[in-house]
């Protein structure tokens, strides 16, 4: 960890939804921390249950589901404060950009005033709210803000939309950033280009991020600390480059192998075998089993708990001294 | 925008000369004959003749009716044979009773509907949904013209509180729009309510929440206007029926509207005024679905700006 302590830290996180019979643990025991002023990466196939953690952490969850452990912000729990604290902090400490930045915004409302809506609500004279409005837009990288504040989303396009979202989170002067895969709704040509700027925000800001991809390289670009989930639990977790240089999980190792190098942007060279596992209906022992090369029997009967492999990198894998770089 | 209009206009058009063909050959088949009706039981059959023959009625049917195409084509509607003067003066003197009865009976299902689909959508499956639910099947299910008749006499003759007939003050008004309004209410409330539990479940509602809006402040400044195209063209088509359902009320009330026109005229074959509300009424109607139509566009920026960039 840096020096600064983390802005967020989650400790067996679980999120509850009604199964078949009982209540499921989708997201089981998981724990995670955002730095002051860092990103923080959350990568996981679709379905492991990374906007499940991004809604607990803003508190918004499905109805039907229950959270239980621990959710730290500062030095605040999170779980156990009241429903009007949690809404107070959204949008003001702890802000959300959604996938598709069209059905995100409202259809009927104007760019700016969904943008100011925030300001507005907190009482800012109508001027000054337009003034930020503004601000907001300009930083988020929108031309002649003055006249596209009053063009409603449908005007925009994909890349504008997802900037005005942006903006819109921006708005509050939160703390902590949830970025929802903010750009695979997006052009290719522009999810770079939105990457660039969400990052550049966050360090110009000093905030912290939360960025919720499936897309390993969009991580390694942007991301300093890395958690990778597999059917709602942690595999591995700690500072971005080191857990890329040498992977110490079989499955982040196989995320790795399956993603082409860079420079020849073709199909991925050894896609990752077998489909992956359903949080809501989890493989005995480790969930990752039935794909993981350095399965054994104790993987199957098991659950492999986290351990700090060296400083600040944690890995639950049973073996993890044995995957090799 | 103008070619949508154009076109149902067109369509409108169509209706309107359906509807005249359908009554025209209606009223025909049905039994009875104006001039015996008008002459009395002690009339001549050579009187009678002679007034058939006056009416025109003693010339094919088919011939009749192109004659009235023809005329109505110069905006001719006929004379009434009761009041001896033309049909759709006679019309329009009762139209404006109605109009009064259907928009006030607009206004109080557009005001109740809207405000029970709100709080019944507000928490889907709630006991205020449920409530709600029920009253809106019990709306729906009651025959107008029994409601009117359980008003009238609750309010009328055993608790003395609202005339029982005709027209005059607001309080005449009172029991007859609300008869015509509660079926429409049921319908605007169950279109409200699937209208805002819909749009509840759309992403920018997410958004909304994580603005830190409560749901109260979600329902009103995002859902709200969301959930109202569906809402307000339904309103639009429903009006038409609505006029089908004043005629029923008007006759429970002794409401001198259209339709108790229409039925007085009926019974004395007074063909050219049934002719000629019927043919106001789906005037009416196709305007107010083509209202409706265009109401889409007016609600919707998407559709009103224009294009997708
Ligand atoms: N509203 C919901 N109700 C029930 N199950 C859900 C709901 N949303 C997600 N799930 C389940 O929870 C799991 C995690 O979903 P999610 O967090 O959306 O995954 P990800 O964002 O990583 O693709 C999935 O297996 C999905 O089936
Ligand atoms: S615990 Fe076993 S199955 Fe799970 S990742 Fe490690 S070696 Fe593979
Ligand atoms: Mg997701």
């Amino acid at each position: 960890m840096t020096a600064a302590g983390p802005l967020i830290e989650a400790r067996d996180l679980s999120v509850h939804l009604p199964g078949a019979e009982t209540m499921t643990p989708v997201i089981d025991k998981v724990d995670f921390t955002v730095g002051e002023g860092r990103t923080t990466g959350l990568i996981g196939e679709s379905g492991s249950g990374k906007t499940m953690i991004a809604s607990a952490v803003i508190g918004l969850l499905p109805e039907a589901a229950t959270v239980s452990g621990e959710l730290r912000l500062r030095d605040e729990e999170l779980l156990t404060a009241g429903e009007k604290r949690r809404r107070n902090l959204r949008g003001h400490e702890i802000a959300m950009i959604f996938q598709d930045p069209l059905s995100a915004l409202n259809p009927a409302q104007r760019i700016g005033r969904q943008v100011g809506e925030i300001l507005r609500r907190d009482g800012l004279p109508r001027g000054e709210v337009d003034r930020a409005v503004v601000g907001l837009l300009d930083q988020a990288g929108i031309p002649d803000p003055e006249r596209r504040m009053r063009a409603y989303p449908h005007q925009f396009s994909g890349g504008m939309r997802q900037r005005a979202m942006i903006a819109l989170a921006l708005a509050g002067s939160p703390s902590l950033v949830l970025a929802d895969e903010p750009t695979t709704a997006l052009d290719v040509t522009v999810q770079a280009r939105i990457l660039r700027l969400l990052a550049s925000i966050q360090a110009a800001r000093g905030m912290s991020m939360l960025l919720v991809s499936h897309d390993l390289r969009v991580m390694s670009h942007v991301s300093h600390d890395l958690v990778v989930l597999y059917a709602g639990r942690v595999c591995e977790r700690g500072p971005t480059k080191r857990v890329l240089g040498r992977p110490r999980h079989p499955y982040t190792k196989a995320l790795l192998a399956s993603v082409p190098a860079v420079r020849e942007a073709s199909v991925p060279a050894d896609p990752l075998p077998g489909a992956p596992a359903n949080p809501m209906a989890r493989p005995s022992g480790c969930a990752f089993h039935p794909r993981c090369p350095l399965a054994r029997e104790r993987c199957k009967v098991e659950v492999p708990l986290a351990r700090e492999i060296e400083p600040g990198r944690f890995s639950a894998c049973h073996f993890a001294e044995e995957v090799t770089p | 925008m103008t070619g949508l209009v154009i076109r149902r206009l067109a369509v409108g058009m169509f209706v309107l000369w359906g509807a005249v063909t359908l009554m025209f050959a209606l009223l025909r088949m049905a039994p009875g004959d104006p001039a015996t009706l008008m002459l009395g039981p002690d009339a001549t059959s050579a009187e009678v003749d002679a007034l058939r023959t006056e009416l025109g009625l003693d010339r094919g049917v088919f011939a009749q009716y192109l004659t009235y195409l023809g005329q109505i084509a110069r905006l001719d509607f006929g004379d009434s044979y009761r009041f001896n003067l033309p049909a759709m003066d006679v019309v329009l003197d009762r139209l404006q009773a109605t109009v009064e009865l259907t928009v006030t009976a607009t206004v109080i299902a557009a005001v109740a509907g809207l405000t029970l689909g709100m709080l019944a959508g507000y928490r889907p499956n709630g006991r205020l949904d449920r409530t709600v639910s029920g009253l809106t099947i019990l709306l729906q299910g009651m025959p107008t013209f029994w409601v009117g008749i359980m008003l009238v006499l609750l309010f009328s003759a055993t608790l003395h509180l609202l005339p029982s007939s005709s027209v005059g003050t607001p309080q005449h008004m009172i029991m007859p729009a609300v008869t015509l309004s509660l079926p429409f209410t049921a319908i605007v409330a169950r279109i409200a309510r699937t209208s805002v539990v819909d749009s509840m479940q759309e992403p920018y509602v997410q958004t909304a929440y994580s603005k830190g809006l409560s749901r109260f402040q979600v329902l009103t400044g995002h859902v709200l206007r969301n959930s109202l195209t569906p809402v307000v063209t339904i309103i639009g088509l429903q009006m038409g029926a609505l006029l089908g359902g004043a005629v029923i009320v008007e006759n429970v009330f002794a409401w001198p509207g259209l339709g108790s026109l229409i039925v007085e005229s009926v019974a004395n074959r007074d063909y050219s005024v049934v002719q000629a509300a019927v043919l106001l009424i789906a005037a009416v109607v196709v305007v107010l679905n083509l209202l409706a139509d265009l109401s889409y566009s007016l609600l919707d920026p998407r559709i009103r700006t224009g294009g997708n960039r």
